[in-house]
């Protein structure tokens, strides 16, 4: 039962704020209730799969093959703790934001939230697919909600672009259910590796395609930075966690687990679009002024490190790509709420029109070193481990290329951090008449510390969390 | 509002129950025959539908239950409630119990995917019905 409550309950709760509308106090009430019971279930979850291995539970009592299964190994149970954190991280700092929270917002939040929850948990292809379109359906009701001109047109970008990966995936789903006969994750790798490769990959392949749709990586990016600008902070943040790391996730679990016997062209293929991924990103940040739109294009240049490590298709591979994804959804969403606090204080998101941070706010600025630095991969911090695990067994496989890339993008996303501290932190503001306002940060502040010292925390002592994701890796595709 | 038609809006009158009675009917048939919550539910929408085209959007939308967010959400509520039996007796979630309540005279059979059925019923209607009656209203307010 622990392993469906991670689900349960954001759905649940989801459902009691679309009843508690009307007192807007009551709904606050439920949806932290939810927040944090998530919370809680979630580290229950993780405690009970590290002790007693991966819990499992076929809904309705109908057995799996036939019947839609639920599982929980240390991969999913971390996912889903990570998750939860940014959602209640969220959630804090909407405490913080200017605009109060309107009827749809909570409901939809938890409802993404539980779409999340049912992708990183389900067992089953099709189940995937049905919390994905969840995900979408509440990321298109949040997208939908700023009402203006802007936000339609990024709303239809998302909308068109994401209904062509939905498809896709559903096509995908048909074939290998019509060639295998199976849906379930177990059944589905146990029929694949009976079957010739050859046969089944052309349907893997274009599964793969739709996932990567889902997780933003090049060249099927193009509706990330075309809609994720328009959101409101604490959102940014939530969807930037959440949505692309469910696909990468859904990647991971059917590359380097269900299917994990795949030709290996297809694992080349995923690690050329990992390098041009991580490039394009970047790239398309470093050209961009507005904090927004850098933050949406590095979040496609991190990507392409995760795809790196799975693409590298070993147990390593896939600890660091694990490890990359969790400090990667942590420290983004502290990059995006800082870069959200710094708009409140200085007025604006374009890096051209603020400044003088530095001076008016010291702390606010070491929270972004902190946070910036943990991006970029510089040591002591969570990011450096990361790329040194994706780097050195991009070396070790003798994929010296891709382990060159990988750094030199690393020194492209310190320019784009760099820009931002001198323009947002060290330069003074261009109106020399500008006060920072009294704006009530105080709950912004607490979420973005204990995101920067998480990711400090997990930099200085990585030991336990690095074994932990080899632990994780090793259990894929039965050991492999 | 579109103009009005007298003699549908008294025919409107006695099919509205009507309806949403042959409704009640086909999702309680559904457990053993063709119907169910769904199909049920899609009955229940004609009859908003019908009743909106005769009297406005806004009344249609009174006679609806808690209103289209709330039923719908109640709706799926009650489905989720369905499972939690089976799982407060260690059983799978959604796991269905089937039982009969003796009322003396006849026997009132009873079980967890009746309450499914009804919450998909009450889901169907809120949210598909919900769509119609925006759209009529919007209708309205552009003729």
């Amino acid at each position: 039962m622990l392993v469906l409550l991670p689900l349960l309950v954001p759905l649940t709760t989801a459902l009691a704020c679309v009843l508690a509308a009307p007192s807007p106090r009551l709904q606050l009430a439920l949806s932290w209730a939810g927040a944090l019971a998530l919370l809680g279930c979630a580290v229950a979850l993780l405690v009970q799969v590290e002790t007693g291995g991966t819990a499992r539970l076929a809904l309705g009592n109908w057995p799996p093959p036939f019947g839609i299964e639920f599982a929980a190994d240390r991969l999913s149970a971390a996912m889903v703790l990570v998750a939860a954190l940014m959602g209640a991280a969220a959630l804090g700092f909407q405490a913080a934001a200017a605009e109060s929270a309107h009827g749809a917002l909570l409901p939809l939040v938890h409802g993404l939230l539980a779409g999340a929850c049912g992708a990183l948990l389900t067992a089953d292809l099709f189940n995937l697919y049905v919390w994905f379109e969840l995900m979408l359906i509440c990321a298109l009701g949040l997208l939908v909600r700023g009402g203006t001109a802007r936000t339609l047109e990024a709303t239809l970008k998302y909308f068109a672009l994401n209904m062509v990966g939905t498809l896709l995936l559903l096509a995908a789903v048909a074939l290998l259910y019509g060639a295998t006969g199976h849906l379930n994750f177990g059944a589905l790798g146990a029929a694949a590796r009976q079957m010739d490769a050859a046969a089944l990959s052309p349907f893997v392949a274009l599964l793969v395609l739709a996932v990567l749709m889902k997780a933003g990586a090049f060249p099927l990016y193009a509706w990330l930075p075309a809609a994720y600008h328009t959101l409101p902070a604490p959102l940014l943040a939530l969807f930037a966690a959440l949505l692309t790391k469910v696909g990468v996730y859904a990647l991971l679990r059917l590359l380097g687990d269900v299917f994990a016997g795949s030709p290996a062209l297809l694992y080349q293929a995923l690690g050329w679009i990992a390098v041009l991924t991580m490039v394009s990103g970047v790239l398309g940040a470093a050209y961009h002024w507005d904090m927004r739109r850098i933050l949406a294009f590095h979040i496609v240049s991190q990507i392409g490190y995760m795809l790196l490590g799975i693409a590298l298709a070993s147990p390593a591979g896939s600890a660091g790509a694990m490890f990359y994804m969790w400090h990667n959804m942590v420290v983004k969403g502290a990059l995006i709420l800082i870069a959200a606090m710094v708009f409140r204080l200085a007025g604006h998101y374009d890096l051209r029109r603020v400044g003088g941070l530095y001076a008016a706010r010291p702390w606010l600025a070491t929270l972004f070193l902190i946070a910036a630095f943990a991006q970029v991969g510089i040591p002591p911090l969570s990011g450096f481990w990361g790329k040194l695990l994706l780097v050195r067994e991009s070396f070790a496989q003798g994929e010296a290329l891709w382990g060159a890339v990988a750094l030199g993008v690393g020194a492209l996303t310190l320019y784009s951090m760099a820009k931002i501290w001198l323009e947002a932190f060290w330069k003074p503001h261009p109106d020399p008449a500008w006060q920072p306002p009294r704006a009530r940060l105080a709950p912004a502040y607490a979420v973005t510390a204990t995101l920067a010292a998480l990711a400090l925390g997990v930099g200085v002592y990585p030991e336990p969390f690095i074994a932990f994701a080899g632990d994780a890796a090793q259990a894929l595709g039965g050991g492999r | 509002m579109t103009p009005r038609a007298l003699m549908f809006e008294v025919a409107m009158r006695a099919l509205y129950p009507l309806l949403l009675a042959a409704s009640l009917w086909l999702l309680l048939r559904g457990h053993n025959a063709p119907g169910g919550g769904f199909v049920g539910g899609l009955v229940a929408v004609s009859a908003s539908a019908a009743y909106a085209i005769a009297f406005g959007a806004r009344r249609a939308r009174l006679r609806m239950p808690l209103g289209p967010p709330a039923l719908a959400a109640a709706g799926v509520l009650m489905a989720l409630a369905s499972g939690l039996p089976a799982a407060l007796l260690g059983l799978p979630f959604l796991t269905h119990l089937w039982t009969t309540l003796p009322l003396g005279v006849v026997d009132l059979p009873l079980s967890t995917v009746m309450l499914f059925d009804l919450g998909v019923y009450c889901c169907v209607w809120a949210a598909v019905g919900g769509y119609c009656l925006e759209l009529l209203g919007a209708q309205e307010h552009n003729t």
